[in-house]
């Protein structure tokens, strides 16, 4: 072989070997969007064709009967969260549970004994009371983060039994005291921070613990006083960031002005939805799945590897868009879920029982007073 | 008849291996008598070696060894001696330093960040011996000694990030982990701590400097390459003996913007840009969080911050009844 062959030879593997390497690239058209001063390069960048889309949102099961009759806590038995529902109302939620949650070939009897559905006996119907509970707080005292649009069983579930992205704690060193497999929580190829190799321990972190994400200094001059994060700390919160970049499908500028992170009046709005939506979170891990820890049986399907029920993250209901379901509301169909109902009382009992403590607001009164809540007939 | 040119196709002379001058001030002799290398000769000079390495040489690449040893071994244990997730997983692979707990002490438990701080050690060691032996092989030959302080202006800015400014914050948890990512995100996550380090003036110098390297490094490149038909790329002659290269070279950059470097000065110039990109930067960094906590607010009150118009969110902590 003479030298010049010798030479396009090796031109050739070299300008292939620079074609593979655009393989990495996301070809297609990009929607550009500005959302700040100009200049300030406030934008999102979507690559339109892998979008998420819009999952399909099921229709329910029959369309919402009027609100009247007799009330479920008179009509059924063992009705704790929703005796003061309609028996038809009740019915038509209890439908559209099953669809949103029960395997298919289950239905009710997911949840309830068929010969006698007011039994406890299934764990399921236990977590479910509790999850109701839930969604109602969430969309009450909430309103901060889910706005109008509010939340269902179907933000989450989408017809699964267990959501499909949830967490558990971490186990840490697989042997203490050793650095075989210690990975430290970080510098790992995972989901839970977009496959950056940032920490993962910011949902234990942050949206279990009640850690402070703020770690941006907010003097020009430190103030040493030995209250100023560490790097490794503001690498714990960047990995948080990266999930949630990951979960809504939007970059850091959706939220933050990166020519100085912390500020809040350069921030655009949709982060001070964030800030709240941290806190939901963190409220519902800690009020309402963790307080079910003695109810699910010690099974990798609901429990991690440390024997903590799976929580949740922006992922669970989020799924990749800023908007869960593209920010439609299913709550017109399900209009229970609003808030705490109160509770059927027998006529003749003492009328100071028939109010139930509403759970205490965990947001601003003045935010509260946005969320608007449709009338109960 | 093959033709002298000063490209790729460089005529490789072939003849008795070249020794240099004997040794002076040495402990050992050079290693081997060295030998050719047809494609090497593509690149630069044909003949390898022969390679003097010596007492700080020796103990330089041992150290050298023990570092990349101690951090690739860490690595491999992180994926549980896999080979396959060794190289998939490489690029996210760290050895990290101790975490805030430990402070600045000395003595952390080896799998905490214990390693980190022997890596590093064997690392900055390995780094100073060679500097050392840069200066004594410039010495032995005669020679003044800026390859060896150019290397030295290297060393402060490593030596900064991972030993000065931590022992200033009183903590390792400030050092720059080894990785190939993790690295990256500590650069990252350090701007957005301490407040955007674009708006922190070293930072900016050292961009300057880095770019002006790059800027001159092909400004010159360009201009000895175009003259070399005159024998340009003899360049230490034509700053005794200016000939028509030199002549054309400073013509050529007089008529395009007025001013031309000298054949002697431009490599002043090229120094100085050089050592001047880690000594602006390893300052910026050094005055980072300890005499400065946010490079942004820094700025508003220099009065040098763009100011865009606010968007009017609020900090909802700052609401009454936020929650926590």
């Amino acid at each position: 072989m003479n030298r010049i062959d010798l030479t396009r030879t090796a031109l050739m593997a070299v300008g292939g070997l620079g074609i593979m390497m655009l393989g990495g690239c996301e070809p297609g058209p990009k929607q550009t969007t500005q959302n700040g001063y100009r200049g300030a390069g406030l934008d999102q960048i979507v690559d339109v064709r892998h979008m998420i889309k819009t999952a399909a949102i099921p229709d329910a099961p029959y369309p919402l009967p009027p609100d009247g009759g007799p009330k479920a806590g008179e009509t059924y038995q063992n009705v704790k969260v929703l005796s003061g529902l309609s028996t038809e109302r009740f019915n038509h939620l209890m439908a559209e549970i099953s669809q949103w949650i029960a395997p298919p070939e289950q239905g009710c009897a997911y949840c309830h004994n068929p010969e006698n559905m007011a039994s406890d006996e299934k764990y399921t119907k236990v977590v479910a009371r509790r999850m109701l509970q839930m969604t109602q707080a969430i969309n009450s005292t909430w309103s901060p983060h889910v706005q109008k649009v509010g939340v269902t069983c179907y933000t989450c579930h989408r017809g699964n039994g267990v959501p499909a992205y949830k967490w558990a704690l971490p186990t840490g060193a697989p042997h203490p005291g050793s650095i075989l497999g210690n990975r430290h929580d970080q510098n790992e190829l995972s989901p839970d921070a977009a496959y950056s190799d940032l920490p993962t321990t910011g949902f234990a972190d942050y949206l279990y613990g009640s850690n402070n994400i703020r770690v941006y200094g907010t003097t020009a001059l430190p103030k040493y006083d030995g209250t100023g994060a560490s790097v490794q700390t503001a690498e714990k919160t960047y990995g948080l960031m990266m999930h949630m970049s990951k979960a809504l499908g939007v970059n850091c500028t959706f939220c933050h002005n990166t020519q100085a992170f912390g500020v809040w009046n350069l921030s655009r709005p949709q982060r001070a939805t964030a800030w709240y939506g941290i806190r939901m979170v963190r409220d519902i891990n800690n009020t309402y799945i963790s307080s079910l820890k003695s109810v699910f049986p010690d099974n990798h399907d609901r429990k991690g590897p440390l024997g903590d029920p799976y929580k949740v993250n922006c992922m669970t209901c989020h799924q990749g868009q800023n908007k869960p379901l593209g920010g439609v509301s299913m709550l017109a169909q399900a209009p229970a879920l609003w808030g705490p109902i109160p509770a059927f009382v027998k006529p003749g009992a003492a009328s100071a029982a028939a109010t139930p403590v509403a759970p205490a607001s965990p947001v601003p009164l003045a935010m509260n007073a946005t969320a608007a809540k449709p009338a109960m007939k | 008849m093959a033709r002298y040119q000063n490209m790729f196709t460089q005529v490789q002379v072939r003849g008795p291996l070249e020794a240099g001058p004997p040794l002076r001030d040495a402990s050992f002799t050079r290693t081997g008598t060295g030998f050719y290398n047809y494609w090497i000769g593509k690149f630069g000079n044909a003949q390898i070696g022969p390679v003097y390495l010596g007492t700080l040489g020796m103990a330089s690449l041992m150290f050298a060894f023990l570092s990349f040893e101690i951090i690739g071994l860490n690595m491999w244990a992180s994926v549980n001696w896999n080979p396959i997730q060794f190289v998939r997983q490489l690029p996210w692979l760290a050895l990290e330093p101790p975490g805030p707990e430990y402070g600045f002490s000395m003595f952390v438990p080896l799998d905490k960040g214990g390693w980190w701080l022997i890596a590093g050690f064997c690392m900055t060691t390995s780094l100073l011996l060679w500097f050392l032996r840069t200066y004594r092989r410039a010495r032995s030959l005669g020679m003044g000694t800026h390859v060896a302080w150019a290397f030295a202006a290297g060393i402060f800015l490593i030596l900064t990030l991972g030993f000065i400014r931590p022992m200033l914050m009183g903590s390792w948890a400030e050092a720059v982990p080894f990785g190939i990512f993790p690295h990256l995100d500590w650069t990252a996550a350090f701007s957005i701590r301490y407040g955007n380090l674009f708006y922190n003036p070293f930072h900016c110098l050292s961009i300057a400097f880095l770019y002006g390297s790059t800027l001159l490094f092909a400004m010159h490149g360009a201009t000895i390459l175009a003259v070399g038909r005159y024998g340009g790329e003899r360049e230490i002659e034509q700053i005794t003996d200016r000939g028509t290269a030199s002549e054309r070279a400073a013509l050529f950059w007089r008529w395009t913007m007025g001013f031309n470097a000298t054949m002697e000065s431009i490599h002043r110039w090229a120094w100085w840009f050089a050592v001047l990109t880690p000594l602006t930067g390893g300052i910026g960094i050094l005055l980072t969080g300890t005499v400065v906590d946010n490079w942004y607010l820094w700025a508003v009150m220099h009065h040098y911050a763009p100011g865009y118009p606010g968007t009017g969110v609020i900090d909802p902590a700052t609401l009454p009844g936020a929650p926590k």
